[in-house]
């Protein structure tokens, strides 16, 4: 792999609660090439989102290197998108895209203009002036995609985003992600627990596993994009990171 | 229709009610020196006015009210949000505050006395006393009960420090119970107005006491009256900013 834009190695994390050790990761390590598309898949409970939250700084690891090759000063070199939008209630569309923006030392017009470029972007141009409660859950999503593409991140990161919507409106989510990403050519780390949904949009599918979690299996997809669904070639390759999967959970 | 039908019944009540208390003294039920019939209240109204006693008795009570209910709600709300943002700071005054907080507002009033004699500064001191408990207690448990995933948002996008957490999410996201808070406190001061005034502070409460002492029952019950219609006036325009505030609520 060329130039590694994360690189994490063996990277741990455990905490104590009313004395007894729980271990979420254990030696974990993982590359991510800059313009890479990696969808992260497991059982739930095997701290799937924990990597994300260690990269964006909501957790600490306990032990490891997280190396990144992030451009230097920026603010902001990674966004988060949260499995429930989590967009703040008070504050209009709009506002709430152009939130990260606040310090960065651009001008209230200026952070507008930008939050209003990255509405469009997901669809929702004509919604800024709408309260968050207004809106569907699939809108709320691409309100929350905006919001983190608004800060310019160069690595965004996805916490199982479209696992609280119905099939209809995750669908459309997914096309619309692939999308944006050949749009913008950011990197993405996408959690997911849905097989096909994994390999619908991941340039290579990590496989976590165990307890502690660590990486059990990668898997390429290298079907050309734009991938239509039900392809058959996508259809293959989620059988065979099923395969994978079930290999993995009777070795343990 | 319903909500026809209800007008119609408040008012009949109402109206009920006017009989019932003008029939009382009129009867001989009810010494009227004791109990004025109401509908000797507008002449005794149009009197107060005329001798410009109103007027001033109602701005010196609204100006102790303002100002009582500005500092007791300022100092709730900041030590209710350091006390909302510190465990530090809750458990240090964890003792002091199990230690004031049964003291009813009335019983500062020696003190109120003492420090700044029968002065304005008195009314405003008891009254703030009591807005101060309400509204620090209310401050402290909505900052305490914002949502945690809103907090790793703002950390999320880099904002960590103490000033941008607050300003960006717990101070918008407590608003709320906040203004709750403010809302029983602006009943609560009105009481306390007229405790602090009866102890000779000038406004509506020392009116009162001095109308009492005269037997001009009619008077006392102006003042009665004038204070609900004041009350009435700041709740309902406090709704109204309440609805405004939250107009991003569903």
């Amino acid at each position: 792999m060329d130039e590694a834009i994360i690189d994490i190695r063996s990277l741990s994390l455990a905490y104590e609660r009313e004395g007894r050790r729980n271990e979420i990761l254990a030696d974990l390590d993982l590359r991510i090439a800059r313009g890479e598309f990696v969808v992260i898949v497991g059982e739930s409970g095997v701290g799937k989102s924990t990597v994300l939250r260690v990269l964006i700084g909501l957790a600490r690891p306990s032990a490891g290197t997280v190396r990144l090759a992030t451009r230097a000063g920026c603010r902001t070199p990674m966004a988060l998108v949260f499995q429930d939008a989590r967009l703040l209630p008070w504050r209009r569309v709009i506002a709430n895209v152009a939130f990260g923006l606040e310090g960065s030392g651009l001008s209230r017009a200026q952070r507008r203009a930008k939050a209003a470029e990255m509405l469009a972007l997901v669809g929702l141009a004509d919604y800024g002036h709408r309260w968050p409660h207004q809106l569907s859950g699939g809108q709320r999503q691409r309100v929350a995609i905006a919001r983190a593409l608004a800060v310019d991140p160069d690595v965004l990161l996805m916490d199982e985003p479209f696992s609280a919507l119905d099939s209809f409106t995750r669908e459309g989510l997914q096309d619309e992600l692939q999308r944006i990403q050949a749009a913008t050519g950011k990197t993405i780390l996408f959690v997911t627990h849905d097989i096909d949904e994994a390999v619908t949009l991941a340039d290579r599918v990590v496989v976590l596993a165990g307890s502690p979690g660590r990486v059990a299996a990668e898997m390429a997809v290298t079907v050309p994009r734009p991938r239509r669904r039900r392809d058959a070639a996508l259809a293959e390759s989620a059988r065979q990171l099923r395969a994978e999967l079930s290999r993995r959970s009777a070795e343990l | 229709m319903q909500a026809l039908r209800s007008t119609g019944l408040a008012a009949a009540g109402l109206i009920a009610f006017l009989v019932f208390w003008e029939a009382m003294p009129r009867l001989g039920l009810i010494n009227p020196a004791f109990l004025p019939p109401p509908s000797t209240i507008p002449a005794a109204f149009l009197r107060e006015i005329r001798l410009g006693v109103w007027t001033a008795a109602v701005a010196s009570s609204l100006s102790h009210y303002v100002v009582g209910l500005g500092v007791g709600a300022g100092a709730g709300i900041a030590l209710g949000i350091a006390g909302g943002m510190s465990r530090g700071f809750e458990a240090v005054t964890a003792w002091i505050v199990r230690l004031l907080r049964p003291i009813p507002g009335l019983a500062w009033v020696p003190f109120a006395i003492i420090w700044f004699g029968v002065q304005p500064e008195a009314a405003v001191f008891i009254i703030a006393i009591g807005v101060f408990w309400i509204v620090f207690f209310a401050t402290q448990g909505a900052v305490r009960g914002v949502d945690r995933d809103l907090i790793e948002v703002a950390q999320a996008f880099g904002f960590r420090s103490g000033p941008a957490r607050l300003t960006k999410i717990l101070l918008p996201a407590a608003t709320p119970g906040i203004l709750v808070g403010l809302r029983t406190a602006l009943g609560q001061a009105w009481m306390a107005v007229v405790a602090a005034e009866i102890f000779g502070v000038p406004g509506v409460g020392a009116r009162m006491m001095q109308a009492s002492s005269l037997l001009s029952t009619d008077v006392v019950v102006v003042y009665m009256l004038t204070m609900a219609a004041l009350y009435g006036l700041f709740d309902s325009a406090f709704v109204a900013l309440q609805g405004w505030l939250l107009r991003w609520r569903a």
